[in-house]
């Protein structure tokens, strides 16, 4: 339940391999609006990489406990009722939990910390309906982690869509002074751009490093 | 309401708001499941209906919902469909729903289900929402079907799994200098790269209206 057969060593694999080589942005696609959206200055693709990153990680562990404890085939057995199968409220269950865990945290923020609030306060919101934070979730319930994999799964998640989007941001930045095609400016060189970074993402595939 | 705002309703979001080409909402999916083209069939549809429906629901209650527990209601309504979706899926074309695995899930936090929601859903009667959410579907539709059919035939010589590139064009080991398959397009960047030139497409053709 919470290690299976994951060692400290496997545990830092399969941070790696969802950092880098199976990366939810490049790899798995998830988040792509977020991304596209703001991506166009390191600040704000900073901020909002910082607030993701917090959301997956806290957002996949609470969905984690839901799984495991309510939707699961089996789950309810700690009740007695091992013959219920909740699944099919599983995908209601995680997006409720994400998006009242962001209402949550939207509060707090503004309560202890005005400063982080103002920079963040246009993106949390947006948050909730960021593919990345779902999709973390169920990739997790479907290969069917243990606790502390899936914690480290979804951690290395957020870092690589934090990493992914400020690396687009800073090329951005640098590309307001190239001479584009008029077509293709704004969102169609972002495109062909987030596909040679891809392309390099691909060059790690093959490597397994997250099996026990 | 007269037959023309409704046409309007209908026909904007198909062409000059598209939701991909124009206002670049939904990417995600249209990425991941364009591989070939029946998943992008069936993605295409099932997003459609839902866009559809939680479109029309959202805006039957428009009036009675809080400010504040909008998007969470919002939500509700769309998952609800997305689950109906995922359960159909299972039941019917099992084989489909392993091939899409989480990406049906995730059509609740596809952009443009909740973008209609929020744009338009909420401001307009219930029938124009529904048309409006239709067509926003069936705009995202047509091109995660293009995209599917390049990568479909470029990547496997087939269209609907039926072979189109005949056998005896490809390479053997007798003959190494025929046809191959390009092994980028079932890819991910395959996907960018398409995206990004039917974008520019988009743009040229608008452009020049």
């Amino acid at each position: 339940m919470w290690m299976v057969q994951y060692t400290i060593t496997s545990l830092l694999g399969l941070f790696i391999q969802s950092i880098f080589v199976q990366n939810i942005l490049l790899f798995n696609f998830l988040g792509m609006c977020s991304y596209l959206a703001c991506s166009n200055k390191i600040k704000t693709a900073n901020g909002l990489g910082v607030a993701v990153t917090l959301v997956i990680t806290i957002g996949g562990i609470l969905n984690w406990f839901v799984h495991n404890f309510i939707t699961g085939p089996g789950a309810l057995s700690w009740l007695g009722l091992e013959t219920v199968n909740l699944s099919f409220l599983e995908l209601i269950i995680f997006i409720s939990v994400i998006a009242g865990f962001v209402q949550i945290l939207e509060i707090v923020i503004d309560k202890f910390s005005p400063t982080l609030y103002a920079a963040l306060g246009v993106y949390l919101p947006l948050i909730t309906v960021n593919c990345a934070i779902l999709g973390a979730c169920l990739f997790a319930t479907a290969r069917e982690y243990a606790f502390f994999p899936n914690l480290v799964y979804v951690l290395g998640a957020g870092l690589g869509w934090w990493l992914a989007i400020v690396l687009m941001a800073s090329i951005r930045e640098k590309l307001t002074y190239s001479n584009i095609p008029k077509g293709l400016k704004g969102m169609g060189i972002v495109f062909i751009m987030t596909g040679l970074i891809a392309m390099t993402f691909m060059a790690l595939t093959g490597i397994n490093l997250d099996r026990p | 309401m007269s037959k023309q705002i409704l046409k309007t309703y209908f026909l904007d979001p198909l062409w000059k708001n598209n939701q991909i080409l124009v206002a670049v909402l939904g990417i995600c999916s249209a990425l991941a499941v364009t591989v070939t083209v029946p998943v992008a069939l069936t993605m295409a549809l099932s997003v459609s209906f839902v866009t559809a429906f939680s479109s029309f629901f959202v805006s039957l209650i428009r009036k009675k919902t809080p400010e504040s527990v909008r998007m969470i209601a919002q939500l509700a309504i769309i998952s609800v469909f997305v689950i109906t979706v995922d359960q159909f899926l299972r039941a019917y074309f099992f084989e489909m729903s392993k091939t899409l695995s989480v990406f049906v899930g995730l059509i609740i936090t596809n952009c443009i289900v909740m973008g209609r929601a929020e744009s338009m859903a909420k401001n307009v009667p219930p029938i124009p929402a529904f048309l409006d959410g239709l067509s926003a579907g069936l705009g995202y539709g047509y091109v995660l079907l293009i995209i599917g059919a390049l990568r479909e035939i470029f990547g496997f010589g087939t269209f609907f799994n039926i072979r189109i590139i005949p056998d005896s064009w490809y390479a053997t080991f007798s003959h190494p200098d025929r046809y191959v398959n390009i092994g980028l397009m079932p890819l991910a960047p395959a996907a960018f790269f398409l995206l990004g030139m039917l974008v520019w497409i988009a743009n040229y053709i608008s452009n020049r209206e």
